[in-house]
């Protein structure tokens, strides 16, 4: 049986599964209950500075966007950090990290962007034994109108400066935590880095507005006919993060650096790509509100039966073991060259890969008068998206033509050699090959 | 000439194979991928789950349903297991329709539940196809336990107990395992010899003696393998049957449905097995309705079930009673047999009508006649034959929640004790219960 222990940072939990900072994570009650139904570690729900504490909303704070069958996809918030007083969270995570040793326990902070601010809650925290600090330099709404949260997390130098204060006032590791809500992800990761960050995680919440109520005409959610841009988290936004994910891990400066991947994960499959992109571990939000901590279960069997089938006995044998396959656009192979195949046991007739490729791309689906769909190989550009239509999994697939054959759409003969754009005869700034 | 559905008396042959195969094919086909992908979306993973609580055995039925929908049919199964040993069988024979998928949130909502039990099935096929036993032994403990009857109860009690690492020696009456699995579940819900595959698949856990041929009674005392084990558990079901108490109750063609039944799922080729042309089975339970229904899959031309109240009183679920209809069998209430009739060999039944008038039930005088080649009883089985030294609780062996008999090294479980449904899984839970019972005494020293 694979061994689900991780140590991140030096802090050692039973699973990579961690509660992302947010309303799970808010109080005792949760966090013991939480612990109870197996998950690895919490990061706590933002504190701020002491003084009278933040006040939310009274109305609805969710949208949420649905499948068919009302499975979420996507959730939106207009929630704050912790409304509850600081000396009650921090009494209370000192006593849930003695009670949980075994447990990673971070204490996730955004006071305001000044130096005493920090180096007066750092100590407090220091003393309730929790094992590191996440900075939120993400929350796109609210907190950010008042200079925090995301209004310092698009700044790398306030991010650099912030967590230099944290490492200079703080012994154990300090996360930063970004805002996905920036043109280039990796400019906030190397101003964690160079002010001294251990790691970072991501993604925080994307500006989003669900929906808008067209009798009302007010955006959800709705307080009293009005409505605010929200943080967007779920599985929708997993793609988004994943990338991000990527090029931090890609990055000659940010390569290497300890990641703890947020956004949409939902399943044990989430989890491993997060970490075969070069997570050490995970954080979870969406998914335990929806379905509960319960869900924890189901993502600790998942991934220990794939690691068992893959031959991986701990989780840092495959951190980042995709990483080397992601590359950018200009290094692929142009010369694999593939074709759509419909397998026509399986097809069900319904037709919508022609709709797809008659009205929308490259015409290269033939159809019968009896509903017979074929590929035209003459036409077919290999763009996948009659696979990505088709409701039956495994009815079309892309197969690669073998070298020597000749491609009757170019009439050119499938080279074996890998080709990319760098070196093509169209590219005007090719450097011919050696 | 070859015999039709229209040759008098009991025959076999009275339709061709082939219609037959079809006939006796897999009740519910089973998933494929896709309809399992699809078919688990729809579990809401109900907090604190009513399906949860309506399983005899407890399986954590949302857990494994978002096992299948992430992917680890492999692991859902396992989930499934750990409560239930013989889940895969549970997943064919069960009437999910009165347990866990009546208490599903979505029968409440939109009359269709999740369905659960084909989802069951989906998960274990996938586990026991690849020939994976997913348990291990705990180390041996030197303890030996005797476990009779070697159907349901008496398989989950030693599979438990072997993986808590005692020594078991399983006895059974019968020359084949498996108990009603085996000789009584109808043919279509456990297709291709499953009953004993699954057996074989079960004792992959090791530390499990079969021996067969062997009936307590006869071949065993209870004295003697009470002083050669450490502990006993009893799971002989019920070997016994109720008598009709009709007039010619003994001439020919009048027949115990569990012995057609057995004769059934034993049979080699069923284009052999005569049944008749015309076929009344007595009865309103499972196994009224197996033995009508298989007789119209064999070929009889008519075939009623005839029970003697109500429709709502009939033990057979309502899903059941529609299967059989929709086979083509009829199902008669309020009319009790009073007689047979026929010169040596059944020709007849003769009914009477009756009125329940909620102190008891009573003839109104009414009297009328079936056709019958062929009359199958189907008015429930008896304890069979019970050893000295066990206190009885009305017919069935008086036991504790844990399976604990009048004598403390003795356990019981299944269709023999008292409490439970006379389910498969309900002996399932007893056994397994029983088995964690018997542990934590041997444990105790
Ligand atoms: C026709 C029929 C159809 C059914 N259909 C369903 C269904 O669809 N779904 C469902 O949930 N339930 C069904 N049931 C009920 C279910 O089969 C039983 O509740 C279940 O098998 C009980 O398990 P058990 O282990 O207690 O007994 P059994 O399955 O009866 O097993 C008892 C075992 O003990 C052995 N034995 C008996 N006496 C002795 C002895 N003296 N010494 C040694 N061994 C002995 C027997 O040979 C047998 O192997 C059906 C029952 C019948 C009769
Ligand atoms: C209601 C709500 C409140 C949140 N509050 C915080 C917070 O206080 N601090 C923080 O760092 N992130 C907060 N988040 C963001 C989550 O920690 C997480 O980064 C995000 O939801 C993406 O993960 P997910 O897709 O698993 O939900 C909040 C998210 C939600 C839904
Ligand atoms: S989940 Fe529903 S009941 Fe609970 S606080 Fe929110 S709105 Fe109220």
């Amino acid at each position: 049986m694979a061994d689900l222990t991780t140590d991140f940072l030096g802090i050692k939990s039973p699973n990579p599964f961690w509660l992302a900072s947010a309303p799970p994570t808010d109080k005792e009650y949760n966090v013991r209950r939480a612990f109870e139904a197996g998950w690895g570690g919490v990061v706590w729900k933002t504190l701020g500075s002491e003084g009278p504490p933040v006040v939310n909303v009274n109305g609805p704070r969710y949208g949420a966007i649905y499948g068919a069958d009302r499975r979420l996809l996507g959730l939106n918030n207009i929630e704050l950090i912790t409304d509850r007083p600081l000396e009650t969270n921090l009494e209370e995570i000192a006593r849930v990290k003695a009670d949980y040793p075994d447990r990673a326990m971070i204490v996730s902070l955004m006071v305001p962007c000044e130096e005493e601010a920090w180096k007066a809650i750092l100590p407090r925290v220091e003393e309730t034994g929790a094992d590191g600090i996440e900075l939120n330099f993400g929350c796109p709404h609210g907190m950010s109108e008042r200079g925090m949260g995301a209004a310092v997390g698009q700044v790398p130098e306030y991010i650099e400066m912030v967590t230099r204060w944290c490492k200079e006032n703080y012994s154990k590791p300090v996360i930063v935590k970004l805002t996905p809500n920036i043109t280039d992800i990796r400019k906030p990761a190397m101003a964690a880095k160079n002010g001294g960050a251990d790691a970072v995680s991501l993604i925080n919440t994307i500006n989003s507005i669900t929906s808008v109520d067209l009798d009302t005409m007010s955006p959800e959610p709705s307080i009293d006919g009005k409505g605010s841009h929200g943080g967007y988290c779920g599985p929708a936004v997993k793609p988004i993060a994943l990338s991000m994910v990527s090029e931090i891990s890609r990055h000659v400066e940010t390569r290497g650096m300890p990641i703890s991947g947020i956004g949409g994960i939902t399943t044990w499959r989430d989890a491993a790509e997060y970490i075969s992109l070069g997570c050490g571990n995970v954080q979870v939000c969406t998914a335990a509100m929806t379905y509960g901590f319960k869900v924890v279960q189901e993502m600790i069997s998942g991934l220990s039966d794939w690691m068992d089938e893959k031959g991986h006995t701990n989780v840092s044998d495959f951190v980042g073991q995709a990483v080397p396959n992601v590359t950018d656009w200009q290094y692929l192979n142009l010369n694999y060259v593939t074709k759509a195949r419909i397998d026509q046991d399986a097809c069900i007739k319904c037709g919508r890969c022609y709709a797809a490729c008659e009205d929308t791309s490259h015409q290269a689906i033939s159809m019968s008068s009896d509903r017979v769909f074929e590929v035209i190989d003459a036409e077919c550009v290999a763009c996948n998206l009659c696979v990505d239509v088709c409701p039956v999994e495994n009815c079309i697939t892309m197969e690669e033509m073998a070298p020597g054959t000749v491609d009757p759409r170019t009439g050119k003969v499938v080279e074996e050699e890998y080709a990319n754009w760098t070196t093509h005869p169209n590219n005007p700034g090719a450097v011919a090959a050696e | 000439m070859a015999n039709t559905q229209l040759t008098p008396g009991i025959a076999a042959g009275r339709i061709g194979a082939d219609e037959i195969a079809q006939n006796f094919d897999d009740l519910h086909a089973p998933f494929e991928p896709h309809e399992a992908a699809v078919a688990s979306d729809r579990c809401y993973f109900c907090y604190d789950a009513p399906c949860i609580t309506a399983c005899p055995t407890d399986i954590d039925i949302p857990l494994f349903i978002r096992q299948i929908q992430t992917g680890t049919p492999e692991a859902a199964a396992k989930t499934i297991l750990e409560q239930n040993i013989l889940g895969g069988m549970c997943a064919r024979v069960c009437p999910t329709e009165t347990l866990c998928e009546e208490a599903c949130v979505r029968e409440m909502a939109e009359g269709k539940p999740v369905e659960i039990g084909r989802l069951q099935r989906y998960a274990t096929d996938t586990l026991m196809a690849q020939g994976v036993h997913p348990f291990t032994r705990a180390a041996s403990t030197g303890k030996t336990v005797a476990v009779v009857g070697a159907g349901p109860a008496g398989l989950a009690c030693a599979h438990r107990l072997a993986m808590k690492g005692h020594d078991v020696v399983l006895y059974d009456a019968r020359p084949k395992a498996g108990g009603l699995n085996e000789f009584g579940i109808a043919a279509y819900k456990s297709t291709d010899e499953f009953a004993a595959r699954e057996v074989d698949w079960l004792l992959q856990i090791g530390g499990i003696e079969m021996k067969l041929g062997q009936r307590l009674g006869s071949d065993l005392d209870l004295a003697t393998l009470r002083s050669t084990h450490d502990a006993v558990f009893l799971g002989v079901g019920l070997g016994g049957v109720n008598a009709l108490r009709a007039k010619g109750e003994d001439k020919a063609g009048v027949e115990d449905a569990v012995s057609f039944i057995a004769d059934l799922r034993q049979a080699e080729d069923l284009t052999n097995l005569p049944v008749g042309r015309n076929v009344v089975v007595i009865g309103g339970g499972m196994t009224a309705v197996d033995a009508a229904v298989q007789s119209k899959l064999l070929g009889a031309e008519t075939v009623t079930i005839a029970y003697r109240r109500g429709q709502d009183r009939m033990s057979a679920s309502r899903y059941e009673q529609d299967l059989a209809t929709s086979k083509g069998v009829r199902i008669l209430t309020n009319a009790q047999p009073v007689a047979i009739h026929g010169n040596g060999t059944a020709t007849e039944v003769e009914f009477e009508y009756t009125a329940d008038s909620g102190q008891g039930l009573t003839g109104t005088g009414e009297t009328f006649r079936l056709p019958a080649d062929q009359v199958f009883k189907a008015i429930g089985q008896t304890l069979d034959g019970m050893p000295d030294g066990l206190t009885l609780s009305g017919s069935k062996i008086a036991v504790t929640a844990a399976g604990r008999t009048s004598l403390d090294d003795v356990w019981a479980g299944g269709d023999c004790a008292e409490g439970g449904d006379d389910l498969t899984v309900t002996a399932v839970a007893e056994g397994r219960d029983a088995a964690e019972d018997i542990h934590r005494k041997l444990s105790a020293g």
